[in-house]
């Protein structure tokens, strides 16, 4: 039985003006069906779009077709088909990945999330949560609230989408049983509370049948509640509640085509602008109005959270991408020291001390991960401790970027507070966080001004202060070599301090093991006692494995631009072991030490060193005098010395 | 309260999405094909940049078998916009005389697949925005709105990246390269409309009007040029037909058709029984051949 949000077709064929005005004015709702592999969640989609008359009859026939071949409905139509996409998925019988489906009524088009429900969920389902208003929990009324419920339950709640639906599905299959229904709500009330969901709307349903979708159905009498297309287009959209929000606009690009114009373009975050609004751009803190609000069409009296806008201001400001033009009166925080929930989303666990690229708006910005506070276990949502989160595990952890970033909490704002953590060599997108608030020691620890500065301090010794980082496997020659460099330096007057792995971790880092986030983080730490070295003006020497490029690349940002000279001791591996002087080779190869580097940990040789030390071309002495020759040639020390 | 409404919303997306990759990429282009799907995205690009022209230029890559009509509208809608407009042609599927009636297949792999790979590397573009909808196709439901190409140009699916909120990720590697598919979330009910709105000046042939016409395989064919080559007893009908969707003539099926004006245009759209790719000869294939042709870098 047809509803009225599809009785069009007399309209369109009637008077299409008509109609065409009346779908001038649709809204959009976006949201997210959330269901595990045989909720019908796939089943309901494909309902929806076939009531909507999404479907052609040339894709219909095919969908006919399909379902006699490999559907699961014996024959009869099988909706789950219409929605399944790639090939290798359609071939596994299930989905790998978010897809998004469109289908329209009367009064609203709708954007659906389809995201599927094995291992790979979480990110999935975080990935299609984010932009979604509302989300549809699919639960199957002969199984009732299963674990799968709780934890979609639990990541739409933390995505922030407030309007949910409780839709319990195959109603047919238990014979429309109220008594079934209620239990089921009365369930799923009880966890809802615990877990912080304030509301939900529940209703019981048929994909498969088709009850409750577009019409009440007469087999459940007993329901007065609305039907899912009913409430789907009259539940209240976030983008009208967040134009009763502070203005706020993150800017994309700062713009001057020609001379007489420059225009700060962005989508407007939250809030509403007009002409003459006070505004401020963080994270400067300047003040101004604003001159125009441009478009295609011409000067625009006003613009709200949603629209992608040009705007210009009264005064010649400093303000370029990644600032944020805000409400003068109540602008948005800066801070540098965060505490975020964190998603990880890549196959290679997140590494706490390694620096990532943060891109939160339009700022991006790097950023260290402390190690997790705790993980969540998103079944039972119990806190477990955690050293570093592996794919789909989400935990809290505080964060510090190497630049103020302008932000809201998440629970405020969802393009203020949302970011996403991108890997600096591969470039994936490997995690993604929820702001929950600045840490006060931001705020409170500032830098100590030291009166005898860097310079002065490299100047009394008559030297530019540097950092030699020797790298290479076990057993390469590093330490042998730093130490006939230093010598050497030695005798020059240069004043020199060799920084040694092994020594180090007896020491500094003694509390550190051989896992991948304990090597990155005994780097680090080697790196910023290099650094105070440094400051203090002097040439370190560092000898250590330090496998990984990202880390070498992180202690090269922490020093000035030339400071940081990488040495790359390059011996084979066979080699190495061959010599294997300290006889930690053999003990790998026995099986006796574990995560160790060339054997069962990976090194990942640096791309362009400033300096190569070949070990099968040189000996140990050529190579001190050819490192001190490239460094330290007089013409090169005039230069240098300050 | 403004509220606004779906179409202004999906623009919002579209522009915002055009303005990350100028700011994120070194050489973007949009590819431009001159069908409706073009216009919406030339017309978006133009509002995003206003009052500059975009600062990219437009690339069409051309098989010189589109329609007449597409030439000219082409050549118009580029000098208004202030574009620069780049048009490529495969030179070894020119020497070799390539073409849609002897070579089927192999004709659109050269120009188009082909093409469109040498156009990207002759001028080290590393972003290029396409006009593909993910409800075109049961494949493109899951495309990314940033969708990576190694630099062979080649799509793995399963490779991408997760998109969240309105965060793209468009940091590549040297050699890949990024389609942008800023109307990714528009059905082609939405791209009418807002072609109606926003008066986006599109090719004639969408409209009804008397063309000569011939019979083929299952397909209504515009005779557009004398190169059209009349098998034995064909004899072209006038006939009253538009066009879908557009491409090279001698594969883009017509319909009958009176709808002369937009609103006659959606309205046949809304009642109308098969999907818009039925049209394109390309698509008959098996269920997944649309991801096969992808994964080898057709757009």
């Amino acid at each position: 039985m047809p509803s009225p949000s599809y009785e069009a077709d007399a309209l369109i064929a009637g008077d299409i003006d008509a109609y065409l005005e009346r779908h001038a004015t649709k809204s959009l709702l976006r949201f997210i069906t959330c269901g595990s592999v045989d909720d019908g969640k796939s089943t309901l989609i494909g309902r929806l779009l076939y009531d909507s008359r999404t479907i052609h009859d040339d894709q219909l026939a095919a969908l006919e077709a399909d379902s006699r071949r490999i559907g699961t409905q014996g024959g009869a139509i099988d909706f789950a088909l219409l929605v399944d996409g790639l090939a290798a998925e359609r071939e596994q019988g299930i989905t790998i990945d978010v897809a998004y489906r469109f289908f329209s009524t009367e009064t609203r088009k709708f954007i659906v999330a389809d995201t599927p429900g094995h291992e790979q969920y979480t990110r999935n389902m975080v990935t299609g949560a984010s932009t979604a208003d509302l989300a549809v929990i699919l639960v199957d009324a002969r199984k009732g609230i299963l674990t799968q419920t709780r934890r979609h339950s639990y990541l739409v709640h933390l995505l922030g989408i407030r309007h949910l639906v409780l839709a319990v599905n195959k109603m047919d299959l238990v014979g429309y049983d109220r008594a079934r229904y209620d239990a089921i709500v009365a369930d799923y009330r009880a966890f809802a509370a615990q877990v912080g969901i304030t509301g939900f709307v529940p209703m019981p349903i048929s994909g498969l049948a088709g009850d409750t979708i577009t019409s009440r159905s007469a087999n459940m009498p007993w329901y007065e509640g609305p039907t899912l297309i009913s409430h789907l287009e009259t539940v209240p959209l976030d983008i009208a509640a967040d134009q009763a929000r502070p203005f706020r606009m993150a800017v994309q690009l700062a713009r001057r085509p020609n001379l007489d114009f420059r225009g700060y373009s962005g989508l407007i975050a939250a809030g509403t602008v007009r002409p003459g609004d006070p505004v401020r751009i963080l994270p400067s803190g300047r003040t101004t109005r604003i001159a125009r609000i441009v478009s295609f069409s011409g000067n625009q009296d006003a613009a709200v959270a949603g629209q992608s806008v040009t705007l210009t201001l009264e005064d010649e400001v400093d303000c370029s991408r990644g600032d944020v033009i805000a409400a003068a009166d109540s602008p948005p925080e800066v801070a540098d020291q965060f505490e975020a929930t964190l998603v990880w989303m890549a196959d290679e666990p997140m590494l706490p001390g390694r620096s990532y690229l943060l891109k939160l708006a339009t700022q991006t910005v790097s950023v260290q991960i402390q190690a997790p506070k705790y993980q969540v276990n998103v079944n039972t949502l119990e806190h477990l401790a955690a050293r570093t989160l592996e794919l789909n595990a989400i935990g809290v952890a505080n964060l510090s970027t190497d630049r103020p970033l302008v932000f809201e909490p998440y629970a405020e704002s969802r393009e203020l507070g949302g970011f996403i953590l991108i890997d600096k060599i591969g470039n994936a997108t490997v995690g993604a966080g929820l702001l929950h608030f600045a840490l006060r020691r931001a705020a409170n620890v500032h830098w100590q001004a030291i009166e005898i500065s860097r310079a002065a301090h490299a100047a009394q010794k008559n030297q530019r202060p540097r950092v030699l980082w020797f790298t290479g496997l076990s057993g390469a020659g590093k330490s042998t070599i730093a130490n006939l460099v230093e010598r050497r330096l030695h005798a020059m007057g240069r004043h020199t301090f060799l920084l040694d792995g092994d020594n180090v971790r007896h020491g500094l880092n003694k509390d550190l093991g051989f896992t991948d986030a304990d090597r990155v983080e005994n780097i680090r730490r080697v790196g910023e006692v290099a650094r105070l070295m440094t400051d203090a003006g002097l040439i370190v020497l560092t000898a250590f494995i330090s496998p990984f490029r990202a880390e070498r690349q992180l202690v090269r940002d922490m020093l000035p631009a030339g400071e940081f000279v990488e040495i790359h001791v390059d011996t084979a591996l066979a080699e190495a072991e061959r010599r294997d002087v300290k006889g930690l080779y053999a003990k790998a190869r026995r099986g006796a030490l574990s995560n160790f580097t060339g054997i069962d940990s990976p090194y990942e040789p640096p791309g362009q060193p400033e300096i190569r030390i070949d070990t099968a071309t040189m000996t140990a002495e050529q190579a001190a005098e050819h490192i001190v020759d490239r460094l330290f040639a007089l013409r090169d020390e005039a230069a240098f010395s300050i | 309260m403004i509220s606004l409404t779906h179409l202004q919303r999906l623009e919002a997306e579209g522009i915002h999405v055009i303005r990350e990759v100028v700011a994120e990429t070194e050489r973007p282009v949009m590819l431009y094909s001159v069908g409706k799907d073009s216009a919406v995205m030339l017309h978006l690009a133009r509002k995003a940049f206003f009052p500059g022209p975009p600062p990219f230029p437009l690339l069409h890559v051309d098989t010189t078998w589109k329609f007449q009509d597409m030439y000219r509208l082409r050549d118009r809608v580029a000098a208004e916009s202030g574009m620069r407009l780049l048009v490529h042609h495969n030179p070894d599927a020119m020497a070799r005389g390539i073409n849609p009636f002897d070579h089927g297949a192999l004709h659109t792999d050269l120009w188009k697949t082909e093409g469109l790979r040498q156009a990207l590397d002759l001028h080290g573009f590393d972003a290029a925005f396409g006009g593909a909808r993910r409800d075109e196709e049961k494949s493109r439901a899951k495309e990314r709105v940033f969708s990576f190409r190694s630099g062979n140009h080649r799509w793995d699916p399963k490779t991408q990246r997760p998109e969240l909120w309105r965060l793209y990720n468009a940091r590549k590697g040297p050699g890949e390269s990024i389609r942008v598919f800023p109307i990714s979330n528009w059905t082609e009910l939405d791209v009418w409309q807002y072609i109606q709105a926003e008066a986006i000046p599109i090719v004639p042939l969408y409209f009804a009007a008397q063309r000569p016409t011939v019979e083929r395989d299952g397909l209504l064919l515009m005779v557009d040029d004398d190169r059209f080559r009349l098998r034995p007893g064909e004899v072209p009908v006038t006939r009253s037909i538009r066009f879908r969707t557009l491409g090279d003539y001698p594969l883009t099926g017509a319909v009958e058709s009176t709808a002369a004006t937009l609103p006659a245009v959606i309205q046949e759209m809304l009642l109308t029984t098969t999907s818009e790719r039925q049209g394109r000869a390309i698509d008959h294939e098996a269920g997944a051949s649309m991801e096969k042709k992808k994964q080898e870098g057709y757009f």
